[in-house]
Parts: C-alpha cells; sequence; structure tokens
C-alpha cells in the first residue's frame, strides 16, 4: 500500500497555487495521473521520488517511511530509487543505448530482456543524438525499469510513441510491471492512450 | 640565450592549471546549483581578477604577504614560507588571477546541463560523487578542456601581478612576459623578440587548438 499526503505551494504565472493530494494506492496497481497543464502534475512524480520537497506531507510505501515532514524524514532519491522516465527523456549524452542501462544495472540477461522489450537490441552502442524520438522515449522507459523498482513513476512516457509501437510496447510493459509486483503511476494527456492498463485514475485539478 | 624563463613560465602555468583544475571543479560545481546571496559574493569576489589592474592584485597581495607585518610574517614565522618575490607567491598570485578563467567556462556548462540528467542518476541510486564523475564531467568535455586551455594561456601572458608580487629574480620569477620588458629595458631587442615569438607561437596554437577540438560546438569556444 502507498499512502501519500503533501501540500506544495508551486509558483505559476501571476501568483501561486497550492498543490494538495491525499490519496492511496494499492500495491501493483497503475494509476493514471491527468489534469491541465501547470496543475502539478510532474511536481507530484517529483515530490515521490525524492527530487522536489514538498512543505508539508508524508508518504508511506509499504510500511517504509520515505517523507514525513513532521518527523523531519526525508529520505534521499538515492535510498527511494524509484523507476522514473523523465518527461524530456533526460538521457545521457555521453553514453550509449547498452552504457544507459549498465550504468544503472549489473544485470546483463536483465538488460538483454529490456532491450528486447523496447526494440533497441540492435542499437546498442548508438548514443542518443543517433536515436529518433521514439527510440530515445523507450530506451528512458527501460533505464527506469533496470533497476528494477517497486514503485514506477512515468511522466508522459509514450508521446512520442507511434500507435503500433505504442501498443505493442505497453503489452510487454504489462507483463514486466506484472513481474516486477510494480505499483505504476503514469501521468498522461492523452485520453485513451492507457486503455486496458490502467486500473485507477487520479485528477489533479490545479 | 637564456631560455630560463620560457621554462619557467610553463612550470608556472602548468602548475596554476592543474591547481586551479583540482579546486575549480567542486568551487564551478558548487556555484553552478542554486542561487543565494553568499555565493553571489563568492562569484564576484572569482571575478574581480578580470576587471581589476593586475597591478592593484598585485599591490594587495605584496601587501598581504610582505614578511615584515600581518600574515606574511605570521607565514613566515610560523612555517618558514614566504610569498613576496618567490616562486610559490607567482603561483599563488596566479591562482588567484587566472581563476575566472578556469570557473566561468565550467560553471556555465554545468548551468546549461538540464537538471534532469543528474535527477535521473539520483533515481538510479547514483551517489552525487558518482554522478559527477560519470555524467556531468563527460558531458561538459569541451568546455572543460576550453577552460583548461584559457587557464594555462592566461598564466603564459600574466605581467603585471607577477612583477608586483615576484619582481624579476633570474630563475626565481623571471618569467617569459617580465624577461621581454627587461630585455627591452637593456636595449636587447633580439631576445626580447625571441622571447616575444615563442609566447606568440605556444599561445596561438593553444588558442587554435580550443577552435579545432570544440569545432562540432557551433557557438564560440570562448563563451
Amino acid at each position: 500500500m502507498i499512502d501519500i499526503t503533501i501540500e506544495k505551494n508551486l509558483k505559476v504565472y501571476q501568483g501561486k497555487q497550492i498543490l494538495k493530494i491525499n490519496r492511496q494506492f494499492l500495491s501493483g496497481s497503475i494509476t493514471k495521473i491527468y489534469g491541465p497543464s501547470g496543475a502539478g502534475k510532474t511536481t507530484f512524480l517529483k515530490i515521490i521520488a525524492g527530487l522536489i520537497s514538498p512543505e508539508k506531507g508524508k508518504i508511506v510505501i509499504d510500511d517504509i517511511t520515505w517523507l514525513n515532514t513532521d518527523a523531519g524524514i526525508n529520505l534521499s532519491p538515492q535510498k527511494r530509487m524509484p523507476g522514473f522516465v523523465f518527461q524530456d527523456y533526460a538521457l545521457f549524452p555521453n553514453m550509449t543505448v547498452l552504457q544507459h542501462l549498465e550504468y544503472a544495472t549489473g544485470d546483463k540477461d536483465w538488460i538483454n530482456r529490456l532491450l528486447l522489450l523496447g526494440k533497441l537490441d540492435t542499437l546498442t552502442d548508438h548514443k542518443p543524438t543517433h536515436l529518433s524520438g521514439g527510440q530515445q522515449q523507450r530506451l528512458a522507459i527501460l533505464r527506469a525499469l533496470a533497476i528494477k523498482p517497486k514503485l514506477i513513476l512515468m511522466d508522459e512516457p509514450f508521446s512520442a510513441l507511434d500507435p503500433e509501437m505504442k501498443a505493442e510496447l505497453i503489452g510487454g510493459l504489462k507483463v514486466v510491471f506484472k513481474g516486477l509486483g510494480a505499483t505504476v503511476l503514469i501521468v498522461s494527456h492523452n485520453p485513451i492512450e492507457l486503455e486496458g492498463l490502467v486500473d485507477g485514475e487520479l485528477y489533479i485539478a490545479g | 640565450m637564456d631560455l630560463s624563463p620560457i621554462w619557467l613560465t610553463l612550470k608556472l602555468a602548468a602548475i596554476t592549471t592543474l591547481l586551479l583544475l583540482i579546486v575549480g571543479l567542486p568551487l564551478a560545481w558548487w556555484l553552478s546549483k542554486g542561487r543565494s546571496f553568499f555565493k553571489t559574493i563568492i562569484e564576484a569576489i572569482i571575478t574581480m581578477p578580470l576587471v581589476l589592474p593586475p597591478s592593484v592584485l598585485g599591490f594587495y597581495l605584496l601587501l598581504a604577504f610582505s614578511p615584515q607585518h600581518g600574515l606574511g610574517k605570521w607565514l613566515q614565522d610560523s612555517f618558514d614560507v614566504q610569498f613576496v618575490f618567490s616562486f610559490k607567491g607567482l603561483v599563488l598570485a596566479s591562482f588567484i588571477y587566472s581563476m575566472p578563467f578556469m570557473i566561468g567556462p565550467i560553471k556555465s556548462a554545468l548551468q546549461q546541463l538540464p537538471a534532469s540528467l543528474a535527477q535521473a542518476s539520483y533515481t538510479l541510486g547514483k551517489t552525487k560523487w558518482q554522478t559527477f564523475k560519470s555524467l556531468l564531467i563527460p558531458n561538459i568535455k569541451p568546455s572543460l578542456l576550453t577552460a583548461i586551455i584559457l587557464t594555462f594561456a592566461h598564466t603564459l601572458g600574466e605581467f603585471g601581478v607577477v612583477l608586483m608580487i615576484g619582481g624579476n629574480i633570474p630563475n626565481v620569477t623571471r618569467v617569459a612576459s617580465i624577461a621581454v620588458y627587461d630585455s627591452v629595458e637593456r636595449m636587447d631587442y633580439a631576445a626580447a623578440n625571441t622571447y616575444s615569438l615563442i609566447l606568440f607561437a605556444i599561445t596561438f596554437i593553444m588558442v587554435i587548438s580550443v577552435f579545432v577540438f570544440n569545432k562540432y560546438q557551433a557557438k564560440s569556444p570562448l563563451e
């Protein structure tokens, strides 16, 4: 079970806005997060990852407290280790496809399985600048999965994929998520792209 | 022809560049992350040698490290270290004088990297040091090279600050730029010309190499 209560002041154009979320997620569930631009969807994911600190909040993941502002607990991202897919991919320009995955894990079999999943097995020695937008996005997903995370946070992870590739990848991801026993939160603008994958929704109104 | 000023200059530039690289990398990294009033002050101090007349910097270094009083006397009495009119003093002066050339390019390159790059590394469980070493440094290589070469070349060209704190002692503080001045004073234009030509050639090659190494960068290598 994942229990999240947070309060964060957002700086928005002309003034301030408070992001307030109080929500539980079942372990192993896949939740779609949606809402208008600037509502704080990315901020919400980054708060869970420990990359942004909220003014107030409590995050408990399977009985382990990641954040409790009242008790002064705030685990670093290194200790939380969520699988995080960044909206801008955040790929490492100096590393090849294979090096990205080797940077994250030493498990060769797992790397090979991921490369097949993302259809990047023939591009292992390519650097990000020599990959298409869709290939870059798939690499970002594979890198997040490489650490076998129990919690996966994905920020618009399928926006650059064509419908065919998207459907195939989502089918494969479903199996991987299940195998990892991971809880997944996916930010998406597209109302239909996650159909059949998610089992819950969270609307962030802003 | 006495080539010792050339060797002394190269030695000074190499030591200064190495020291500034060791100190400058972490300092530039620290400065690149966030802003505070304290950081602004530190950055202003580091940038001052760019605009301050070298003789002013040299004058204050001379006062500060004069073995007759204050800090200089304490260093002399406690550690038997004298910065004035010594090679150590030249290194110290060059270190301060060339600092903006090392810190500036590295800091702005680190600032231009997207924040999500380091964040992605942290979520993979990597420490700040691992991230700095394996991710940030390799991705600012062109700027790092620019910083190293500019620092080296700038140290070669020092005159005022070196003259103030080091004077003109053969084999100790007489670097090439001082030797040019000294030769002209003695009307030995042939020697002045030789020193000048060597300095000109070395700095020209260094600046050319920045442009060549950074040829894939669309912007000016001096940024």
